[in-house]
């Protein structure tokens, strides 16, 4: 896994509620079976229009907007499991996705590919919102270590939470199955004991 | 202390607690399909690490498979190169795999609660998010992604914070025509599709404990569309006589050992919950969702809200709705019965009981996709199969299919479809396509009708 501990970057506005994952990468392009490619069709049929062509109002289509920083409406990531929202967004070029709530399954898979979720409070996701779409030069930066998401050259800044065995992990790009294989002894012997 | 449901099974499962940080939680029992296992596998033959305890995994291949001719080669290439690559996965690990043609083949969640692999007081997980159907036993059982998947491949555990916990307690008498898919969908209408996030539900109450395996099953199955990671019932004697005698349940001995350990399982007198809410069974009616997600739902009888909103507002544009409109009368050319939430016989049996002697409407293309091959043969066992060919349903083969179209099951762009399955998210049938969510009873009559109709003034 990636290491990540600071980044500063323009970033795009997504202001919509409850995006599933099903949107971030519709089902038809999960027959892959590597973890690779799915940048191309990440929010695809959002992207394109029903004939085919690029739909020039959506905000990953704007030409004013770019950055590897997505900002999102509220109950980012929900619906199903699948892991390739988490390997299309990073495809994409996103590192971090910020938001006012994110589902449970999606923050994990985030998490466990260094893709950082940045969950912040709704006003102070409004403020980025506003900010980044009518300043789109303006950059966000995100300090994991000191846990704290800030608007360059202005006031606006947030701290935001993060489990700290999870944050280790992304500082330092370990993953859990480095963890879990260092436990084998201690799993055994559980299991060696476990009569249901 | 007083312990919930959900604290027993999960502190039984506890192998370490890292400090200020998740727990290691054991896994019973690791469920895996062909859309979301294949790069586990890569991940651990790239590193080198076996495959720790392959006999506490069993595969299934459903969400990408054809629903016609299964006993063909699948023609999709991507398609038939996944389920290729499972086939080579689990033979090269020693992993049970019920491909496709095989007589226990079906939906992950319908295969292993029908041949006793799902059983009480366990953890079962699965690269699937509606893993939470497993609960319906009084299981921990909820989805992951596939990194989690190589953890459990590679030790049988995974690495979680133990979430916080939440009660939905419906009392009352349900009335007539009102479905355990009524009941959920009441639920997720009321509290929303995040109401859940960080917490494991348990559903309590007599409406639940009056319902049959299969309707527990379709309520906990949609436990993630409020947000939950699962959802639980405790076990009971429903419960046992559901699990006794299946292909690997336990036996004789062994199996009394088992229900005195599961009976021990319920919430404790005096246990708290962090989040509770009562709701009273009278005021549950059929119901149907009207938006793009699944907490967008209103009794039949009912019109769609005026919310102002920019996303209710994006939402009810895709469907083509109108705030304030009523659903009823609406021509529909597609129906569903499938999918891992109502494809079990049960669900079959409501639908040719209703369908028994009538036809569909002439419009309306009706597809019936049963769960498992079990279910398949079941259906035609009991004879249900020549009523729904009489009124000219469509009785394909199991899998997945139009829940998630993968498959070539879809739904046009633009066409509404009348759907057993779970979620109404854009496009999710099909590019374009339009679900509203409903009960089997209330997709059997659409059918019917080539429209959506009051059900309840039908029954009453």
């Amino acid at each position: 896994m990636e290491k990540f501990t600071t980044l500063q970057s323009t970033a795009i506005p997504l202001a919509i509620e409850n995006i599933d994952t099903d949107q971030i990468i519709p089902a038809r392009f999960l027959k892959a079976t590597d973890r690779k490619g799915f940048g191309n069709n990440v929010f695809r049929d959002w992207r394109y229009n029903k004939d085919g062509s690029i739909n020039k109002s959506f905000a990953l289509n704007n030409p004013k907007y770019s950055g590897s920083i997505l900002v999102a409406g509220d109950n980012f990531g929900c619906g199903s499991s699948r892991e390739h929202a988490a390997w299309a967004l990073n495809d994409y070029g996103f590192k971090v996705i910020v938001s006012s709530f994110f589902a449970d399954i999606f923050k994990g898979n985030a998490l466990n590919n260094g893709l950082l979720p940045v969950q912040v409070s709704p006003e102070f996701l409004n403020v980025l919102l506003t900010e980044v779409s009518e300043k789109p030069e303006i950059k966000l930066e995100v300090n994991l270590e000191a846990q704290t998401i800030s608007v360059e050259g202005t006031s606006f800044s947030e701290s935001f939470e993060i489990d700290a065995y999870k944050k280790t992990c992304m500082i330092n790009g370990y993953d859990d199955i480095d963890y879990l294989l260092s436990k084998k002894e201690m799993i055994t012997a559980f299991e060696a004991k476990k009569t249901d | 202390m007083a312990k919930t449901l959900f604290d027993k099974v999960w502190d039984a499962h506890v192998v370490d607690t890292i400090k200020d940080g998740p727990q290691v939680l054991y896994i019973d029992q690791h469920l895996i399909h062909e859309v979301t296992s294949p790069q586990a596998f890569n991940e651990l033959e790239q590193r080198h690490i076996p495959i720790f305890r392959p006999n506490q995994i069993v595969a299934t291949a459903d969400h990408n498979t054809p629903t016609l001719n299964q006993h063909l080669p699948v023609k999709d290439l991507l398609s038939r190169n996944q389920l290729q690559q499972l086939s080579e996965n689990c033979k090269k690990n020693n992993i049970t795999l019920y491909q496709l043609g095989h007589k226990y083949n079906g939906i992950v969640h319908v295969m292993a609660p029908e041949l006793g692999i799902t059983q009480p007081g366990m953890t079962i997980v699965c690269g699937d998010s509606h893993t939470s159907t497993h609960g319906a036993f009084g299981t921990i059982a909820f989805g992951i992604g596939t990194s989690q998947v190589a953890q459990v491949f590679a030790s049988q555990c995974l690495l979680l914070t133990k979430p916080k916990s939440l009660r939905v307690t419906v009392n009352g008498q349900l009335k007539n025509g009102v479905l355990p898919k009524d009941v959920i969908l009441y639920i997720i209408a009321k509290l929303g599709t995040n109401a859940g996030t960080g917490y494991f539900c348990e559903y309590a109450g007599d409406v639940f404990e009056n319902m049959s395996m299969e309707g527990r099953m379709t309520v906990c199955n949609m436990s993630i569309e409020m947000g939950a990671r699962g959802g639980m019932i405790a076990p009971d004697q429903t419960t046992f006589d559901y699990v006794k005698g299946r292909e690997f349940a336990p036996k004789g001995e062994a199996f009394d050992k088992k229900v005195a350990y599961w009976k021990t399982l319920s919430t404790d007198e005096g246990a708290t919950f962090d989040k509770e809410y009562f709701f009273d069974a009278e005021d549950i009616e059929p119901m149907v969702t009207y938006g793009t997600n699944p907490g967008m739902g209103i009794k039949v009888s009912e019109n769609i809200p005026s919310v102002n909103d920019a996303s209710f507002e994006k939402s009810l544009e895709y469907m083509n709705f109108k705030k304030g409109e009523s659903l009823i009368n609406k021509p529909i050319n597609y129906v569903f019965i499938g999918s891992c939430t109502n494809s079990r016989i049960e669900d079959f049996r409501v639908a040719a009981n209703y369908i028994k002697g009538k036809h569909k409407a002439e419009n309306v293309t009706a597809w019936l996709v049963p769960g498992s091959k079990q279910v398949e043969a079941q259906i035609i066992q009991e004879g249900l199969k020549d009523i729904f060919d009489a009124a000219g349903f469509e009785l394909r083969q199991p899998g997945c299919s139009a829940c998630l179209a993968m498959n070539d099951d879809k739904i046009p762009q633009g066409e509404y479809c009348v759907s057993t399955s779970n979620r109404n998210f854009e496009g999710r049938q099909g590019q374009g396509s339009r679900t509203i969510l409903a009960s089997p009873l209330v997709a059997a009559a659409t059918a019917v009708e080539g429209k959506i109709v009051d059900i309840t003034k039908q029954l009453n």
